[in-house]
Parts: structure tokens; C-alpha cells; sequence
């Protein structure tokens, strides 16, 4: 059941359906964070190993709600005039020149600051609404972004409002879907975690994941997903640096479905690692006698 | 809302802060509206509604967890506990650590020390003798009576500066600065209505490395790693970006404990929680651990990793040259603080040195004030990249 006014979901159960309609396979628990991030007009912060599935869901939301999705990709030195809005400079100084050749001695302060000059930026971009509502905004890898511009971001997300010296401040009418993705590798300052909604997002379970693949790689038969589900999850209990995830077994399926694969062997495995795994100390150690062991083991078990 | 429902999420969220998880006034309120919207029929949906705005953080998950179970099951139940609990819990407030806060407090209100002891040591210095700073700074902490460690450790507090810095890509307006600030200039401009063209010039902001410290705890190194978390503590002091270890059979994260302001107190919090003091030794396996589980989390952008251990490995399985070299790889710069080093004819015959020492980039005595102090100069010196691949 979807509200008119905006196609939001009017309860988790409708949140969860939503998602699935985006082919998104989401565990009831995250339907409900969704919901109530969308209802209570909070910006949702999901943290998580890389690729289990956290910029998707900024994706999806945008899709199935009808929105524009605005990106904003964090890095370090990450600042206002990349992030927010930047002044168009030499646009300024064309007009100033304007102005002092066609004799026009008034002060030409104000109109030089006016919306025609500003060059919007995500962040700004995200505060304005078009036909089909506010935008989804994804603020990807914050923890890739330094303290100043958490400290920025405090202030947006708190008010949706933007204050421009120059020209007054930049008020959302309606505030934009935010969902901010972390991959922990430095921690996020708790003013900015206790403004949103939280959510660990974890490695899907053995069910979830063939769901995942059944709808991102159709082409591969059922054995051999199976096969390769069991496979990665053994593979995710050992040490490795870093452990696959889930935009790592979609790529394996589509390796896998390339090469015309119809069950898992051992020369097909060390193939192919190099889509799972992505250190060469893991494939060193995961390589040969250790990825033979792990295939017996799912062969005995099934 | 249903005021028993108020009430128990009010007394659900007291017990959570009771039990350590920082919930403001702001997130009860905010709990109560989430909890409105996906109504409480369903217990799953319950707890996630709670868990969203109470747990800001993946570590405080366990503890929600436990907490929520308990608590809504059976509510009396944890009401009884959290009575017969109070006692206890009320004996950190008051007590020695207030003592010797108040004790401290009253001296830094005195004349500042530094002042006295400098006039002290000049005098000293006028007779003709070593002076006793001199001494102090180069006796090794092993023979150190109790007060020349106090002594030791006030030494360490004030010679300490800051940490250098690095250039970042974000700026600053400085008239000496060598990039030319557009926006600046063309604010300056519209005020003159483009009669004067002046540019506004901007540099880099600089800031500090994150520094990391790894200090080994197990029986051989007591003395010297204690000073060592001295020195950690000061340093805390002046650098945001500080993260701190300890290690001896099992790797602990101390930072939070170290960051508190009074140092006796910081000290008896680590020697509380920490659990293997004077114990055996695993460097390799505790490197591993940190490589695996904090590395990425600790070390961004630019890093100096210092690890002190006298490097004498009792078992392992992790390959000890592989997690040093690996640690060598994540970070800008590794220092080794071996107090072995005090041994002027020190030669490097233990598998385990021998294994860590070409992974390092300097190796350095660790075992008396001036070794530390040296430290703090290597930390406060440029060094670059290019010098770790020349060799």
C-alpha cells in the first residue's frame, strides 16, 4: 500500500515488498530501518564490510520511489566548492567587465552574488525538489571524508539547509532521502551517527545469498548456485584480509555463467579466484589444496 | 503512547546507559517515535525500531542485544538486578581516584612546576656537577626508584611537543601562501566594483599523522612498557589522532581508556580492563590481529605506527616477517622501540629480532627518558617516503 503523495511505504511489511519489487533482497530487519528512515525523515547510515550491498540500496530506493538519485562520492579533502556549490568565476568577471564597458557605474555587489552565478553542487542539488519530490541523496564512503566536512554535513542534516554567505540560505521544502554508507575504515564521529538511523549491514545468509544470485546471475543453473554459495561462505569463515562479498559473488556467477560452468572443480576455482578474492596473499592462500579441501567439503555435505 | 510503554522504554534506556551505551535524552525521544511507527505487534520489528536510533555503532550491538532480551522478557527481573547492583556502583564515584585528582589539581594550581625544577637544575648546573636532570634522563627505567619514575614521568609531560604535520588538500586564507584564493579575490573585487584587482592568496592546512602505538605487556617488558603508556598518555594529550595498543597474549584496543584527561585515572582504567599483563608473549599472532581487524580502521591517510617489544617471541603461528612487513606496507612510517637496545654491544641474534628488523623503518632504544624523548624528535622530524625505498 503506497502513499500518493509520495509512494512511501505505509508500514514495514509494504517497505519490504517495495525493496523487493527493486530486486533488492533485504532481511526484514533492514525493511525496517528503510521504513522508518523514510518516515521519520532521517538520514539512514549503513555500515558494513565493502561490497555487501550498501550503495545498492541507495540505488534501488531512488528506483522504485521515483526519485532522482544524487551522488556524492566522499574522498579526504573533500570541501564546500566540490561537495556543496562553488561560484563561477569567470562568469563573474565577464559580467564585471560587462558592466564597466557598457558605463553602468552602480554598485554591481548584489547581482554578482545571484543564483546565476552559483555553480549547485550534489549537496546543494539535493535540496531542491523537482516533479517527482525530493531526490535520494547517497553520501558514499563518509569514512573517506575528513572531520571538517562531518562537521558540515552535522549542519545540512540537521535543518536541510545550506547557509551561502553571499546570497542567504538554501532551505529543502521538503528534505531530500538521505542514506550516508561507511566501510568502518575509520570511525565516524558520533554526532553525525546519532543523527541517523543506523544499520550494520552484514554478509547475507546462505538462503538470502542464492536469492541474490537467482536475480542478478539467472543464467546459472540451480546445482551450481548452490555450489557457489556454499563455497563462499566457508570461504568468509576463514582468515582472510579481505573476505568476498556480495558484489564478489555476483561477479564469480557472471564468470562462472561466461565460462559455461555447470559444477565446481578445482582447476575451475583457482581460475576463477581472482573474481572472489582480490589479495594476493588470500589467493596464495586460498589457491590449490586449500580450495580442493573446501570443495570436498560442500561435495560430502550435500 | 501508552504510558507503561513510556515508562518501561524510559527505564529500558536508563539501563542501557547504566550499562555503558551512551543514550542521550534526544534518542529516547526518538526511540519513542520509531517505536510509533512500526507499532509494537510484532517483536522483531520492535527491536530494530529500538536498535536503529539506541546503537550508534557496530560494537555496541552485543550489548543492546543482551540488554533488550533480558529487559523485555522480564522486566522485574532486571529491575532486582540493577537494585542489588547498586552498591557497587556507587563506589567509582567517590574514593583514591577523586584523591588524587583533587591531590593533582592543587599542585598544577601551585606555582608552575616546570618553573621550580628548571631553577632547581640551574643552580645544580652553576656548581659544576651533572646535573641531576642529565642523570635522570639517562637512567634506564628498570632501576628507577619509585620517585625517580614520578620524577621520570613529570620530565616526560613537559618535554614533549607536537607531533608534525603534514600538508591536506583543504586551505586556508594566508597572505604568504603560494595558490591564489579565486573566491576571496573575487569577493575583494565586487567590493571595489572591479576597480582593483587584488589576489587573496591561500596554503595548505597542515595536520598531524595519526600515530599509532603498539606496546608489548608480557613479564619482560613491565617497566618499560609502563613508562611507555606514559608517554602514549601525554601525547594523547596533544593529538586528536592518536590510537593506542597493548599486547602480550592477546591484542587490546586502549585508546578510549588512555584518552581521559587525569592520568592516574587513565592508568587504572587500562590496568583494569587489560587482562594480560606479565604474561607470555605472541607478536606475531597480535600483529596479525591487528592487521586484520584494526589496520584499516586506524591508518588512514598518512600513519606512524610505533611498536615497542623487545622482540623475543616465545611461540607463534603466524610468520613473524610477514605481519611486520605487512604492517610496514600499511603505514608511512614504522618505528621499533626495542629496550634491548640498552645493551651497548647489542647484536641481533634472536630468530625473532632478526626476523622483525629488516621490516622496520628505524629501530630505536626505548629504555630510559631520553630514548622517549628522542622518539618524540623523530615524530616531531620530516620524513620521507622516498628514503624508506632508496635503501
Amino acid at each position: 500500500m503506497a502513499d500518493p503523495a509520495g509512494g512511501l511505504p505505509q508500514d514495514v511489511s509494504a517497505a519490504e515488498a517495495l525493496l523487493a519489487k527493486g530486486d533488492y533482497v533485504a532481511g526484514r530487519d533492514l525493511a525496517t530501518v528503510v521504513f522508518l528512515a523514510l518516515r521519520m525523515q532521517r538520514p539512514l547510515l549503513l555500515e558494513g564490510e565493502a561490497g555487501v550491498g550498501k550503495t545498492e540500496i541507495a540505488k534501488v530506493l531512488a528506483n522504485i520511489l521515483d526519485r532522482r538519485l544524487i551522488r556524492l562520492q566522499c574522498f579526504e579533502g573533500l570541501d564546500l566548492a566540490s561537495a556543496a556549490y562553488e561560484w563561477n568565476y569567470p562568469r563573474q568577471m565577464v559580467a564585471i567587465r560587462l558592466h564597466e564597458a557598457e558605463g553602468r557605474g552602480r554598485d554591481i555587489g548584489d547581482s554578482l552574488y545571484s543564483s546565476e552565478f552559483l555553480v549547485e553542487r550534489p549537496l546543494l542539488q539535493a535540496l531542491r525538489s523537482d516533479e517527482h519530490g525530493p531526490p535520494v541523496l547517497l553520501i558514499d564512503e563518509i569514512d573517506r571524508a575528513d572531520e571538517p566536512f562531518e562537521a558540515f554535513l552535522l549542519e545540512l542534516l540537521s535543518d536541510f539547509q545550506i547557509s551561502i554567505p553571499e546570497l542567504g540560505t538554501v532551505r529543502a521544502a521538503t528534505p531530500p532521502v538521505v542514506v550516508i554508507t561507511s566501510n568502518r575504515t575509520r570511525e565516524v564521529h558520533d554526532a553525525l551517527r546519532r543523527r541517523c538511523l543506523y544499520h550494520w549491514v552484514d554478509y547475507p545468509s546462505l538462503e538470502a545469498e542464492r536469492r541474490i544470485l537467482a536475480l542478478k546471475a539467472p543464467q546459472l543453473a540451480d546445482r551450481l548456485r548452490e555450489q557457489l554459495v556454499a563455497f563462499i561462505h566457508r570461504l568468509r569463515d576463514l582468515e582472510l584480509f579481505k573476505k568476498p562479498g556480495v558484489a564478489e559473488s555476483i561477479d564469480w556467477a557472471h564468470a562462472l555463467t561466461q565460462l559455461d560452468a555447470v559444477t565446481l572443480t578445482p582447476d575451475l576455482i583457482n581460475d576463477t579466484l581472482g573474481s572472489l578474492l582480490k589479495y594476493q596473499d588470500d589467493i596464495a592462500r586460498v589457491q590449490g589444496s586449500e580450495a580442493a579441501r573446501l570443495l570436498a567439503e560442500i561435495q560430502a555435505a550435500a | 503512547m501508552d504510558s507503561r510503554l513510556a515508562d518501561n522504554l524510559l527505564l529500558f534506556c536508563r539501563t542501557l546507559r547504566q550499562a555503558g551505551l551512551p543514550v542521550g535524552p534526544g534518542q529516547v525521544i526518538e526511540a519513542a517515535r520509531a517505536v510509533l511507527h512500526t507499532g509494537i505487534e510484532r517483536r522483531d520489528d520492535f527491536y530494530v525500531a529500538l536498535r536503529s536510533v539506541l546503537v550508534t555503532d557496530h560494537g555496541q550491538g552485543r550489548l543492546f542485544d543482551q540488554a533488550f532480551h533480558i529487559y523485555f522478557r522480564n522486566p522485574r527481573l532486571l529491575e532486582r538486578m540493577m537494585g542489588m547492583l547498586l552498591p557497587t556502583l556507587e563506589q567509582e564515584a567517590p574514593g583514591k581516584d577523586t584523591e588524587a585528582a583533587i591531590r593533582r589539581l592543587m599542585e598544577a594550581m601551585a606555582e608552575p612546576r616546570h618553573k621550580e625544577s628548571e631553577e632547581v637544575f640551574v643552580e645544580i648546573e652553576r656548581s659544576g656537577t651533572y646535573s641531576r636532570r642529565e642523570i635522570l634522563q639517562h637512567k634506564d627505567f628498570e632501576q628507577m626508584s619509585l620517585e625517580e619514575q614520578a620524577e621520570a614521568k613529570e620530565y616526560l609531560r613537559h618535554g614533549i611537543e607536537f607531533v608534525r604535520e603534514y600538508p591536506t588538500r583543504r586551505f586556508r586564507p594566508s597572505s604568504t601562501g603560494r595558490h591564489y584564493d579565486l573566491r576571496r579575490s573575487m569577493r575583494l573585487m565586487a567590493r571595489s566594483n572591479g576597480q582593483m584587482i587584488q589576489l587573496a592568496r591561500k596554503r595548505p592546512r597542515m595536520r598531524p599523522p595519526a600515530v599509532v602505538l603498539i606496546a608489548d605487556i608480557s613479564g619482560s617488558m613491565t617497566r618499560y612498557s609502563r613508562m611507555f603508556l606514559q608517554f602514549a598518555h601525554v601525547l594523547g594529550l596533544q593529538t586528536h589522532a592518536l590510537h593506542a595498543f597493548v599486547f602480550g597474549t592477546r591484542l587490546t584496543n586502549i585508546t578510549r581508556w588512555l584518552a581521559d584527561h587525569d592520568i592516574d585515572r587513565a592508568m587504572h582504567k587500562v590496568a583494569e580492563e587489560v587482562s594480560d599483563w606479565d604474561g607470555g608473549t605472541r607478536i606475531a599472532d597480535c600483529l596479525e590481529r591487528f592487521n586484520v581487524d584494526w589496520s584499516r580502521r586506524v591508518l588512514a591517510g598518512r600513519s606512524v605506527v610505533v611498536v615497542l617489544t623487545d622482540g623475543l617471541e616465545r611461540d607463534s603461528g603466524a610468520d613473524l616477517q610477514f605481519q611486520t612487513r605487512r604492517l610496514q606496507q600499511s603505514t608511512s612510517e614504522l618505528v621499533w622501540l626495542n629496550p634491548m637496545l640498552r645493551y651497548d654491544r647489542f647484536e641481533p641474534k634472536a630468530q625473532g629480532i632478526r626476523a622483525m628488523l629488516p621490516c622496520v623503518d628505524h629501530f630505536l632504544p626505548a629504555h630510559n627518558v631520553a630514548s622517549l624523548l628522542d622518539l618524540a624528535g623523530l615524530l616531531k622530524s620530516r620524513y620521507s617516503r622516498t628514503t624508506r625505498f632508496a635503501a
